[in-house]
């Protein structure tokens, strides 16, 4: 039988458990933060002496001190254009299905377990998807057309995997499960009162939908987009896999160019042996980061305004 | 001519104000019909993903199986497709990869578990609200960051601790990856404890448990499933990371266990041929899809057994 004193006596020692456990669990978190300021700091302590207007607006070169990064700045804009170009129209679509449209059965499924599995698939997986179907497929077909056509298209299509199209069909579908996995949950939000009050004054589906749906899912559509844009214009690896290029120095000026990205031309720099170019890498990373946040903030911004609107 | 006076005749003749209203009706059926069809092709586009990947993977790879035996392939040794003589035994670049994910591991888990539990069980709302979304911007930094910071940051700090390390190793990557992957862990093991009723902790309180027994005994066995699951995730992801451990844990392939050595990772090597001038359609070109095949397949599993681990063990209240 357990006494009072004993039992007091046990339970200062479960408080003082408690006690340095709860200072183990809040240095855990303080390791995911302070690591992220470090990252932050060593960055900034790196990359700002090299930050200056002509490293935005110079090609790269093989003298750091002359390397400028324009010609991946304009390839990641293109980029985030042709790919939220491609994504959004088949992401909502997909998403008005799912939400609207989609009967219960094996084939939404199946659609549903499809999508969260690619959710889990590695993106240097999608550049290989992208290499086999854009570049080996695509040329092969036109490697056929080679002699009904001439000359000039062979040449311009033998490189299609190293063009800003096959780059932006490949992120497309990176970010796809991303755009409509969002755009649903903007959709879900759409109170049904609303749906029905459209149909109640004749609308048919798709007029409720057009009419009513989507003007109220937008904002959150466009957040999504924002965020899978965001994701997209990080990745490296599969743009890497379907043969990008490396060292430009011309800024694309149509969907079947050449190009290279921000984070490509990030890693270029950092596998160099020379120090010089470490700097050059974290200016580049103070970049990308720039415009992410960026991104980041107008998404929370567009949210911010959405959230007020529905109050009224 | 006649066919033209048809339709005025059909359009506001005779028949009164029926037919353009019995005509709008007809299109917007067709019409509707067509909108369904389109929105499910977009639909149907996730899956023709998921097809695309399987067959372009797989058909590749047969072509290399059929110069290379799966057998060798899965347990050969020694990995030199591009250097004489050729071997192509996958399992040094499956040890990278399993190295690296497993350091990743030993920091992502106990670290964001912990930090899962304090966020739910002991931070106030205030502080939740700011620490959340700032380890989810551990979340969207680009992997060629981290990579970065690894080479040029941790790496060096190593070095100082283990003077014969190798500039490119597993251990610098590893760790690196482990913070990168520390929100993965910690938002969906957060959310599976946000989610256990209120009551059940009540309960723990009134027995006279104090905060930490209810957080450990009550609230991690009662969200287990979705902790285990976000480990899972979280290691599948670990074996898929491609930008980090091509820029940090260099490019040996190398059967070893010692992480202060070079290594090569499964996507380090796909990347390191993609960048090379290996013609496309020869043998070598053709292992980074027998590769790149491996690599989906376990995480395929990897994604399949967290979610049957959610859907098997869930509580449901």
């Amino acid at each position: 039988m357990q006494t009072t004193s004993q039992f007091n006596q046990r339970l200062a020692f479960r408080e003082a458990i408690g006690k340095v456990l709860y200072f183990v669990f809040l240095s855990a978190v303080l390791v995911g933060i302070i690591g992220l300021v470090v990252l932050l700091a060593q960055i900034l302590v790196q990359g700002v002496p090299w930050l200056s207007w002509h490293f935005l607006s110079d090609y790269p070169s093989r003298h750091a001190e002359e390397a400028g990064l324009l010609s991946a700045l304009a390839g990641t804009i293109w980029l985030m254009v042709l790919t939220a170009a491609l994504t959004v129209p088949i992401g909502v679509g997909a998403a008005i299905y799912l939400e609207e449209y989609a009967p219960r059965n094996w084939i939404t499924n199946i659609i549903e377990i499809n999508l969260s599995n690619l959710a889990g698939v590695p993106s240097i997986v999608y550049g290989l998807l992208g290499l086999a179907v854009f570049v080996q497929f695509f040329g092969l077909a036109v490697l056929v057309d080679f002699q009904i056509l001439g000359v000039d298209v062979y040449m311009r299509f033998t490189g299609f995997g190293r063009t800003l199209l096959a780059a932006a069909m490949t992120l497309a579908l990176l970010v796809l499960p991303i755009v409509i996995l969002a755009s649903r949950e903007a959709i879900r939000t759409v109170p049904n009162s609303h749906r029905q009050a459209a149909f109640a004054l004749g609308a048919d589906k798709w007029q409720v939908i057009r009419g009513v749906v989507l003007p109220s899912a937008i904002p959150g559509i466009l957040t999504g987009t924002i965020l899978a844009m965001s994701r997209a214009i990080g990745e490296a690896a599969p743009i890497i896999a379907i043969g990008a290029l490396v060292y430009v120095t011309f800024i694309p000026t149509s969907p079947l160019d050449g190009y290279t990205a921000l984070p490509l031309q990030i890693f270029n720099w950092v596998s160099r042996p020379q120090e010089e170019f470490r700097g050059l890498a974290a200016a580049g990373i103070i970049v990308l980061l720039v415009i992410l946040l960026s991104m980041n903030a107008g998404a929370i911004l567009l949210r911010d305004r959405y959230q007020v609107k529905t109050d009224d | 001519m006649e066919s033209i006076q048809n339709t005025n005749r059909e359009a506001g003749g005779p028949a009164g104000q029926a037919p353009p209203v019995f005509r709008r009706r007809r299109s917007a059926a067709i019409e509707s019909k067509v909108i369904k069809w389109v929105l499910f092709t977009c639909a149907l586009i996730s899956v023709l993903t998921t097809v695309g990947i399987v067959f372009s993977l797989f058909s590749q790879a047969a072509s290399f199986f059929f110069e290379v035996s799966i057998w060798d392939f899965l347990t050969g040794t020694r990995w030199t497709p591009i250097l004489k003589p050729q071997s192509f035994g996958v399992l040094p670049l499956v040890a990278g990869t399993l190295l690296v994910a497993g350091i990743a591991a030993a920091v992502a888990l106990p670290i964001g578990l912990s930090t899962a539990i304090f966020l739910a069980e002991y931070a106030p709302g205030k502080v939740r609200r700011i620490v959340k979304p700032t380890l989810e911007v551990l979340a969207g930094v680009p992997t060629v960051v981290y990579g970065y910071f690894a080479l040029t940051f941790v790496t060096p700090i190593l070095k100082g601790i283990f003077p014969d390390m190798l500039v490119f190793n597993a251990l610098s990557a590893g760790l690196v990856m482990g913070i990168m992957i520390i929100p993965m862990v910690s938002s969906l093991s957060e959310d599976a404890m946000v989610a256990v009723p209120r009551s059940l902790r009540n309960a723990a309180f009134a027995l006279g448990a104090t905060r930490f027994e209810v957080s450990l005994r009550v609230v991690v066995p009662a969200a287990l499933s979705g902790i285990v699951a976000s480990f899972i995730l979280a290691i599948s992801r670990a074996i898929g990371e491609t930008m980090l451990v091509t820029i940090a844990a260099g490019a040996t392939p190398k059967l070893t266990a010692n992480p202060l050595e070079s290594i090569q990772t499964m996507t380090a090597f796909i990347v390191q041929l993609s960048l090379g001038e290996v013609p496309h359609g020869s043998l070598e070109f053709d292992t980074i899809f027998a590769v790149g095949s491996l690599l989906f397949l376990m995480t395929l599993a990897m994604n399949l057994l967290g979610f049957w681990v959610v859907r098997r063990w869930r509580q449901t209240y």
